[in-house]
């Protein structure tokens, strides 16, 4: 097995070169240093020659990937990209074009998106799981076929919806929670409750029909009709066999996101005003902030390659069967 | 072995199940009540205090004097650092008094052989201006660690090492703090920051054509940075006490002059502006050190000051605290005002001690919908009007006045307006060979567009009424600004019944038919008038604008094609002067009419000269005029220039005169003191709160309703029964078809 982790993670390194490359042509198709410089600097009383020295402090000066006025390999390497990318793979991230250490801005967002994303994680795999039994239990049944309708409006609601509802009622016609904000220690609880409750119900409606499906396909199966012949009750199928036995292609969707958690989500921290890692990101994006894109956007990936090769793991431990090679 | 369902675990289940139900109920019929709101997002150790509670949406870029620039920055640092000036509370018009100097300094002149002139000598003759500004004594910094001493009076901690740093994260940090007396020095060295080459002051360019000597300086800084840094990052200090500069210097501890090329008298304006706030060497060195920035430790996050409050949490991603500076030296709210402020109870306060308030939290809040509600919660003590929620909050009366609507009457919540001393204006490219140049037929396709344009309708269909058509670049509060008949543009309107009344769209249509452009065609080809409209409005929310844009051209038959593109390529065009009619705006930075003129004086222009001057406008005679109101006092002679100024402008219309915007602000009962104000920015110190009236209020307007949950949780339960019934009865089925095989039956 460690052979094939190996050989996954040298399989990564060209992946995240491509990453990198592509974040590099797809933002500097959009914006120059020039752009960038000028964003930076305000609106007001911008001079070239203040745009010159912003462009110098930061190394934007360069010739973007190819320094045709240099020898030898610096043509390659005093550029834009080698000077702002190299450093990733070690992952020193640098500073942000507004001179903040990313590094340290990374780990501190990190902790608030985890406490949103963590709960909102487990708490909805428990749920869906147990509503996609239930409905696989009640299969063909009224209960079934409701549940999946529901299941389908859910699904085809956006997000959005859930959040500004859920904020509507629960925080202002009920007054039960705080409608955004942020805090730490044990005062964070009280604003983690109802992002959570969002997120997890807003993931019900796909997530259900999805596993319902899973169960279904193992319900009908040899060992389940053996099971049921010996005696065993209904309940005690399910969790016992079919439950396991669904596993794995669940954990296929599931263990991928694990390492995703960390970046956080776009829309709950921005309507929660949760300061974690996805807002880091969108006002990075809002303000040119290159070094900061580049960041997350590596590290973005690094995440879901680990997602992927601890999938890969996570079979050998549910199936016995399955061997990495 | 039959197996009777009935009598064992049907029964225990609903036994169990009729508990949960009668529990559920009881939760559902008899609500809890809470001894505090639940939906406070503050901890509850704070209730009752003396704070106030604000909100920013975008994070500070730079809370450095010298390098910030934006309204957003600027209400945090102008409670922090205190320039030498500051503009009187409540006086209109704007006025300048002294905050930490002793008086606004008289200008002495020289000629250009350093003899004194008179000080009505023209500005012509006079070759330097100084100002020799003397600060008050006894005024102290914040306690902070950059001061801090031991014993010996060493530093305690400007020689931090690798591993003193190790368990610092912020400045809170450091165990030790101290403080020192504010000095002239301190102020020099700040004028000597906006040279730094690692800085990028944005007004570097401007006060270098002023300040004596600071293009030089800023020269020899960059070399000797370069020299010094030798490619290092992080851990370069340049002492600038090393490098004088000439035309910033100390006179003695408490007085420093500055010297400026000719005259310009709104220096005072700038020094009013914490670009000219004191900056304390020590505090300087103290973040310059290796591994500080590694941290996060810079003077862009953690600002230092004499002012009446200190900045101690700065987590921009969440919150940012401003608390009560208890080095503050002594002042007193003002005993002056308008003839209105003492019957708004705005003179209560009088001679009273700053500041009132203990502390400010400012929390972020991007969406505009949680901040909205926070407000009607109690949990933001004032708020903007939003567009989504002006109709909630505000109406207009019979006589066209606003007004908060009975809701919020009921709330206690006051409206406060005033109009900004801004301008958002429509410009054509003067150098556009369609709508651009200074022939008649120009002016005339430009005046018809003008009329077209019905900038009332715009203030009212997208503003919402917060706003007046401009008359021109002036806005109200502006010294040259004029009011009533005098001062309508009679090119676009006429004066009708006591107000101004847009001219008719006949008119303009003449008008565009002595431009050349009978309905809309252009007399030579035939051809439709094809007009284009730069914008870096790409999303849905600005398409009801555009769309409203293109029907005003409508109205001259003229196609409007609009052009919209990224902000980026947006800015391009304008720089390159490729955009041909777009729209733009100008905050003031100081109420002065040249602060809003220049934005089209000639040599100003956008094209080639990179100026502010967007529609690159250059009218000899309105450049000449410019150049000899631009240093004068205030006065009768400055007001008839500028008249005149106004009138060509008005004649030329290289901007259709968009709008003044207003602005809207909500407060609770509990605020007190809060007077509108354009110009300054440091006015928290005068703001005064009752914070058990808010605590009164918030619990009666936040009683957590609980029953919905009992109700819900008994519904859910309810309509699960049947499943489980479902759920018996399939069991039982099973076990009676296993017993009949069993039985051979």
């Amino acid at each position: 097995m460690i052979a094939y982790i190996v050989r996954r993670l040298l399989y990564a390194v060209p992946i995240l070169i491509g990453v990198n490359l592509l974040t590099f042509a797809l933002f500097f198709f959009v914006n120059s240093p020039d752009d960038m410089a000028r964003i930076h600097l305000g609106m007001k009383r911008v001079t070239p020659e203040a745009i010159a020295k912003w462009k110098e402090d930061r190394g934007y000066d360069k010739p973007l990937l190819y320094n045709s006025r240099a020898a030898g390999a610096d043509k390659f390497t005093d550029t834009i990209f080698f000077r702002h990318s190299v450093r990733l793979f070690v992952f020193d991230f640098g500073r942000s074009d507004q001179g903040r250490n990313i590094g340290r801005d990374i780990m501190s967002r990190m902790w608030p998106s985890l406490a949103i994303a963590l709960p909102t994680f487990l708490v909805g795999i428990l749920v869906n799981i147990t509503f996609a039994m239930l409905l696989a239990f009640f299969r063909g049944s009224y209960l079934d076929t409701w549940g999946v309708v529901v299941a389908v409006i859910m699904m085809s609601i956006s997000t959005l919806f859930y959040v500004i509802g859920g904020q509507y009622l629960v925080s202002k016609l009920l007054h039960l929670v705080p409608i955004s904000g942020y805090d730490t220690g044990v005062e964070a609880i009280k604003f983690i409750i109802l992002p959570v409750i969002i997120g997890v119900i807003g993931g019900i409606g796909s997530s259900t029909r999805l596993y319902r499906t899973f169960f279904l396909e193992e319900i009908n199966k040899d060992y389940v009709r053996t099971a049921r012949a010996k005696g065993l009750s209904e309940l005690r199928v399910l969790f016992h066999h079919v439950l396991k036995n669904a596993m794995i292609p669940i954990l296929t969707g599931v263990v991928v996101i694990i390492p995703l958690l960390f970046i956080g989500s776009l829309i709950m921290e921005s309507f929660f005003g949760i300061p974690g890692l996805g807002s880091y990101t969108i006002d990075a994006i809002n303000s040119q902030d290159f070094a900061i894109v580049r960041a997350m956007v590596f590290l973005g990936s690094v995440l879901y390659i680990i997602g992927l090769i601890l999938t890969d793991i996570s079979y050998t431990v549910v199936d016995p069967r399955v061997r990495l090679n | 072995m039959k197996y009777d369902i009935r009598t064992t675990e049907l029964r225990k289940m609903i036994r169990s199940y009729l508990f949960y139900v009668v529990l559920l109920s009881a939760l559902a019929i008899f609500p809890v009540h809470a001894p505090a709101a639940w939906n406070n997002p503050y901890p509850a150790s704070e209730e009752g205090k003396n704070i106030l509670y604000a909100s920013f949406r975008e994070r500070p870029k730079h809370l450095d004097p010298a390098r910030s620039y934006s309204s957003n920055e600027y209400e945090f640092i102008a409670q922090i650092y205190e320039p030498p000036f500051q503009y009187h509370y409540l006086k209109r018009p704007y006025t300048l008094v002294p905050l930490t100097a002793v008086s606004i300094p008289t200008p002495v002149y020289l000629d250009q052989n350093g003899r004194k002139l008179s000080p009505k000598a023209s500005a012509t003759d006079i070759a330097y201006s100084i100002y020799e500004i003397r600060i008050r004594p006894g005024i102290y910094y914040q306690p902070h660690p950059a001061f801090a001493k031991d014993a010996e009076g060493r530093y305690l901690y400007h020689a931090l090492s690798e591993r003193d740093l190790s368990k610092i994260y912020t400045v809170a940090d450091f165990p030790r703090t101290g403080t020192r007396e504010l000095v002239a020095a301190d102020y020099v060295y700040q004028i000597k920051r906006l040279a730094h080459p690692k800085l990028h002051s944005p007004i570097l360019s401007l006060m270098a054509d002023y300040i004596v000597g600071l293009k030089a300086y800023a020269e020899t800084l960059d070399r000797a940075y370069k020299k010094l840094a030798d490619g290092r990052e992080d851990g370069v200090y340049l002492d600038l006490t090393r490098y004088p500069l000439a035309g910033a210097e100390v006179v003695d501890r408490y007085t420093y002059r500055v010297k400026i090329y000719g005259k310009y008298p709104q220096l005072l304006y700038w020094m009013a502006m914490p670009f000219f706030a004191p900056m304390a060497p020590e505090v300087d060195r103290f973040f310059s050190q290796p591994g500080m920035a590694r941290k996060n430790l810079t003077l862009h996050w953690y600002p230092v000051g004499t002012g009446p409050y200190m900045l101690t949490m700065n987590d921009p991603n969440r919150r940012m605290v401003l608390e009560r500076n208890p080095n503050y030296h002594e002042e007193h709210y003002p005993s002056e005002g308008e003839a209105e402020d003492r019957r708004r109870g705005l003179l209560a306060d009088a001679g009273k001690r700053l500041p009132f308030i203990d502390k400010v939290i400012f929390s972020l809040e991007k969406e505009s919908i949680p901040y909205w509600n926070k407000f009607l919660q109690g949990y933001y003590d004032r708020s903007g009007v939003l567009s989504e929620s002006f109709d909630q909050a505000v109406r207009f009366s019979g006589s066209g006045d606003t007004e908060v609507t009975e809701a919020m009457k009921k709330k206690g919540i006051t409206l406060l307006t005033s109009v900004a001393a801004s301008t958002y204006y429509m410009g054509f490219n003067m150098l556009d060979p369609v709508v651009g140049g200074y022939s008649e037929r120009a002016r005339k396709l430009r005046q018809a567009i003008s009329i077209a344009v019905d900038y009332e309708e715009q203030i009212s269909i997208f503003r919402n009424g917060r706003g007046i058509a401009a008359q021109g670049p002036l806005p109200p509060g502006i010294f040259g600004h004029r009011e009533g008949r005098a001062g309508i543009n009679p090119y676009v309107y006429d004066w009708v019944n006591g107000k101004p009344k847009r001219k008719p769209i006949s008119y303009a249509r003449k008008l565009l038919a002595e431009a050349g452009y009978p309905d809309g065609r252009d007399a030579r080809t035939g051809k439709p008038l094809l007009l284009y409209f730069e914008t870096p409005a790409t999303g849905p929310e600005e398409k009801a604008q555009l769309d409203w844009m293109a029907k005003q051209f409508k109205k001259l038959n003229i196609q409007l094609v609009v052009r919209a593109t990224d902000y980026n390529r947006f800015q391009e065009k304008m720089r390159k002067g490729n955009a041909q009619i777009f729209v733009w705006g100008w905050n003031a930075d100081y109420p002065d009419p040249e602060n809003f003129l220049f934005l089209l004086h000639g040599p100003n222009k956008k094209v080639g000269n990179n100026g502010e001057n967007a529609a690159n406008y250059d009218n000899p005679e309105y450049n000449r005029l410019f150049e000899r109101m631009k240093n004068m006092d205030n006065g009768p002679e400055r007001l008839a220039i500028i008249d005149q100024m106004v009138d060509i402008l008005r004649r030329d219309a290289p901007w259709v005169w968009g709008i003044h915007p207003k602005n809207f602000t909500l407060q609770h009962a509990w605020v007190y003191n809060a007077k509108p104000h354009v110009m300054a920015n440091n006015t928290l110190k005068y703001l005064r709160l009752d914070p058990e009236l808010r605590s009164q209020k918030r619990t009666a307007w936040n009683r957590p309703v609980v029953w919905p949950i009992g109700l819900l949780a008994v519904v859910l339960v309810a309509s699960a029964f049947p499943a489980v019934l479902a759920y018996i009865r399939r069991e039982r089925r099973v076990q009676r078809r296993g017993s009949d095989r069993e039985d051979g039956r």
